[in-house]
């Protein structure tokens, strides 16, 4: 098929869509957008356009990063400007199909912003505080393009970079490009991306493979997910440009069987990509052919590792080799070359490709260069998926992007690289984030999962949760891996049950030292930093769960203790009612109590007594007698 | 039971290569890993039967006991835990009176936990038979599981 024939009728379409008397509603429906209700709001803007003969088109697209918006819509009518809504639920759909779609009202108070600037009360979209700072490269499309559709990503000059590359560079010209623009590995680690390619083209062997590492497996990341769910081409072309630079046929995508829409998405894309004939034999008319499959990840958090990610493709279990082991660029996937590269650092090549490693280099810090992406969340009010230049700092993060913590609390440490980084104090919020400012704070970039917690998070039960995670997840090949987190997460828990033993602080940072030693892989490597890190900056809590039986952020079962405040109780029966050991007594016009003994701490009877009345109080440490 | 894997099969050609992808298919169609069919997969591709039990118990996706026909998954990542997974857990395991891991008498619920769905705006989170339900807490908990019970009848 002739790519200039392709391109020419994307873009036809793309302006018989923006010429036509029609107007667009765009609907985010990407997970978060679902479990928001997306499909539902889909359903009613359907049901409503048919039922009252309206003509408009609806597009689903994928998420524009405002989790804390979800579901979004978008109305761009005609000669109007177009307006993103936040928060649509069905009823407001209607209200929006009323208000705006058939009529001229706004509805100024459910919009997020306008994309053709601020108009009639509308603030500008990209000027939000949650977007301004924002660099959105990866997620140039997300959002506002339909990820199902190719036309789509072909008319905002998706491919391109692909023909450039394949009709015009030499394989090694495209490398020392991406080279010179700096790139570095953004699933974590950091490596630069152009040695990687380069040493991976060097290796001498007839059958090479590119693999796309989208085995997300991070507990609090998300942004693989939504650019595979947002715009799966642009990292199908970034892979098959490495393909032809390191002279592979084959590539895969290696993603999590979690996310069954970001699979359902990337094959249709595939699909279309063969179609289209920028995927397959002779791309683009060329002598250079590449095909790509997806392999699905069976759920073990150890497979983000290269050896036991090719391992798992293999149909092996995923245990890391053992060191000494050779690089996968050299002896990868059925022990052939295997250049291995996360979903975003794929996405990023068609824009140095497109622009220029000096373009590509203009963002960032001066050893990290272009953008980084977070999934921002935990207690903050703007939770999504952000891509910031590197070297913007935590506070712009937390308080400019995220809008700060909600509920008037206070803003306690930020967690970043999920259960192999780390947590960072208030003290730091100034920190410059990139690749080598976070590892030696004691964190790490990581997958990019940032949770902010705020006074209501312990900390202690924070490193005892990553643990437990990690202690899940460990392959059981190394000793100190396998044992030595057991043991951490067992004095942990000892520590957070009130058993707590004085010299347990000094015996969590010999194991955590001997563990990053002794394991062979990043997991294990990596696995001791939660509790190093909060034992670093939140030593105090750790001492007041040994020394004084406190929880004080009152998250520790043990070390809490729930009352009812005699002067405000109303003796309305539901706590007494709706507690499920019988632990309160009372009766009506008699101030209710809960028995010390009985109780399981479930914090149900303060969930439930009334907001006018807020009579239960959850306090630090144990009353040990019956409260009277 | 008599395990019919020929119609899974027949689209593969039988490399070891193809274990991981045929286990997710099997369990796709049965709900989870039968003894008898794990060993049919093992004649078909050639390999040993631990070899196949290996796999299939290194992964947590893969299970070796039938499902509930209603599937309750909570999420236990970072930013479900802070924001109360553990309270919304400690619920349904009360309301089921099951631990996670496991299935009802009745086959009825089956309660599993996951490592993170990717919904960390929404959180906590836990998915009911596919389905995410966001904000939850442990109020929204009890009321989720009885109108699963007044939509049955």
């Amino acid at each position: 098929m002739n790519f200039e024939k392709v391109k020419r009728d994307a873009k036809k379409k793309r302006e018989a869509l923006r010429q036509s008397k029609k107007p667009l509603i765009l609907i985010g429906t990407a997970t978060c957008g679902r479990s928001a209700g997306a499909l539902d709001v889909v359903k009613v803007f359907s049901q409503e356009l048919e039922g009252r003969n309206i003509e408009a088109e609806i597009i689903e697209t994928g998420c524009l990063g405002l989790c804390y918006a979800e579901p979004v819509v978008c109305i761009a009518k005609p000669g109007r400007p177009s307006i993103w809504y936040r928060n649509v639920s069905p009823e407001r759909a209607k209200e929006i199909v009323d208000g705006y779609l058939v009529n001229d009202n706004l509805l100024a108070d459910y919009a997020l912003g306008s994309t053709e600037g601020s108009v009639e009360g509308v603030p500008c979209l990209f000027d939000l505080p949650a977007l301004k700072p924002q660099v959105r490269r990866v997620l140039w499309n997300c959002g506002f393009i339909d990820p199902r559709d190719i036309d789509h990503y072909i008319a905002s000059g998706g491919y391109e970079a692909l023909e450039k590359a394949v009709l015009e560079m030499k394989p090694d010209s495209v490398i020392s490009e991406v080279k010179r623009s700096g790139l570095r590995g953004l699933g974590g680690a950091g490596f630069p991306t152009g040695r990687k390619w380069e040493a991976c083209r060097r290796a001498s062997d007839d059958e090479k493979y590119v693999i796309c590492n989208a085995d997300e497996g991070d507990p609090g990341a998300f942004q693989d997910r939504s650019v595979l769910e947002g715009d799966p081409h642009s990292v199908l072309e970034g892979m098959t440009i490495a393909g032809y630079a390191v002279g592979a046929k084959r590539g895969y995508v290696y993603v999590r069987a979690e996310y069954p829409v970001a699979v359902k998405y990337l094959e249709t894309a595939l699909a279309q990509a063969r179609e289209k004939g920028v995927l397959g034999e002779n791309i683009l008319g060329s002598d250079f052919s590449f095909d790509i499959g997806i392999f699905q990840g069976a759920g073990a958090f150890v497979c983000g590792e290269s050896t036991a990610l090719t391992l798992s493709i293999e149909g092996n279990r995923g245990m890391p080799k053992p060191l000494p082991r050779p690089r996968t660029t050299e002896v990868g996937l059925w022990g052939n070359p295997t250049l291995l590269n996360n979903v975003k650092t794929f996405a990023n090549i068609r824009w140095i490709i497109n622009k220029g490693a000096d373009w590509f280099a203009g963002v960032g810090t001066d050893k990290s260069k272009g953008t980084a992406m977070f999934s921002l969340a935990g207690k903050i009010a703007n939770c999504g998926l952000i891509e910031v230049p590197m070297g913007i700092t935590l506070r712009e993060i937390v308080y400019d992007i995220g809008g700060g913590i909600p509920g008037g609390k206070c803003f306690k440490a930020v967690q970043t690289g999920g259960p192999s980084g780390g947590c960072l104090p208030a003290s730091l919020l100034d920190t410059p984030v990139d690749f080598d400012t976070l590892t030696a704070a004691g964190s790490m970039m990581g997958s990019g999962g940032m949770v902010a917690v705020d006074e209501d998070t312990c900390m202690v039960d924070m490193a005892r949760y990553f643990l437990d995670f990690t202690q899940k997840e460990t392959c059981r090949q190394c000793s100190l891996c396998t044992l030595g987190t057991l043991q951490m997460l067992e004095i942990l828990k000892a520590i957070t049950e009130g058993k707590g033993r004085p010299e347990d602080i000094d015996l969590l940072l010999e194991l955590g030292e001997a563990i990053k030693i002794g394991s062979i892989c990043g997991l294990g490597q990596s696995a001791p930093n939660p509790v190093l890190s909060t034992i670093r900056y939140f030593r105090e809590e750790y001492e007041a769960h040994i020394y004084e039986r406190k929880c004080p952020a009152r998250v520790c079962k043990a070390l809490i203790s729930y009352r009812i405040l005699p002067d405000k109780c109303r003796a309305c029966l539901i706590c007494l009612r709706e507690c499920p050991v019988g632990a309160i007594s009372g009766a009506k016009k008699q101030v209710h109590v809960i028995d010390q003994k009985q109780c399981i701490r479930c914090g149900v009877c303060l969930s439930v007594c009334p907001d006018r009345f807020r009579a239960v109080e959850c306090v630090p440490g144990q009353l040990a007698e019956v409260q009277r | 039971m008599e395990y019919q894997l020929s119609g899974i099969l027949s689209s593969y050609k039988g490399d070891q290569g193809e274990l991981i992808p045929i286990l997710q298919r099997v369990q796709a169609e049965y709900g989870y890993l039968p003894e008898e069919a794990m060993a049919k997969v093992a004649e078909f591709c050639g390999v040993a039967e631990s070899k196949v039990f290996s796999i299939a118990s290194f992964y947590s996706q893969f299970r070796f006991v039938p499902l509930g026909r209603t599937r309750v998954t909570v999420c236990r990542g970072t930013a479900c835990h802070v924001r109360g997974a553990p309270q919304i857990l400690d619920e349904m395991k009360r309301q089921l009176r099951i631990e996670e891991g496991e299935t009802t008498p009745d086959l009825e619920y089956s309660l599993e936990t996951v490592a993170c769905i990717g919904c960390c705006a929404l959180a906590p989170c836990l998915v009911i038979n596919g389905k995410v339900e966001s904000k939850m807490t442990p109020k929204k908990v009890k009321e989720l599981l009885t109108k699963g019970e007044q939509d049955e009848l």
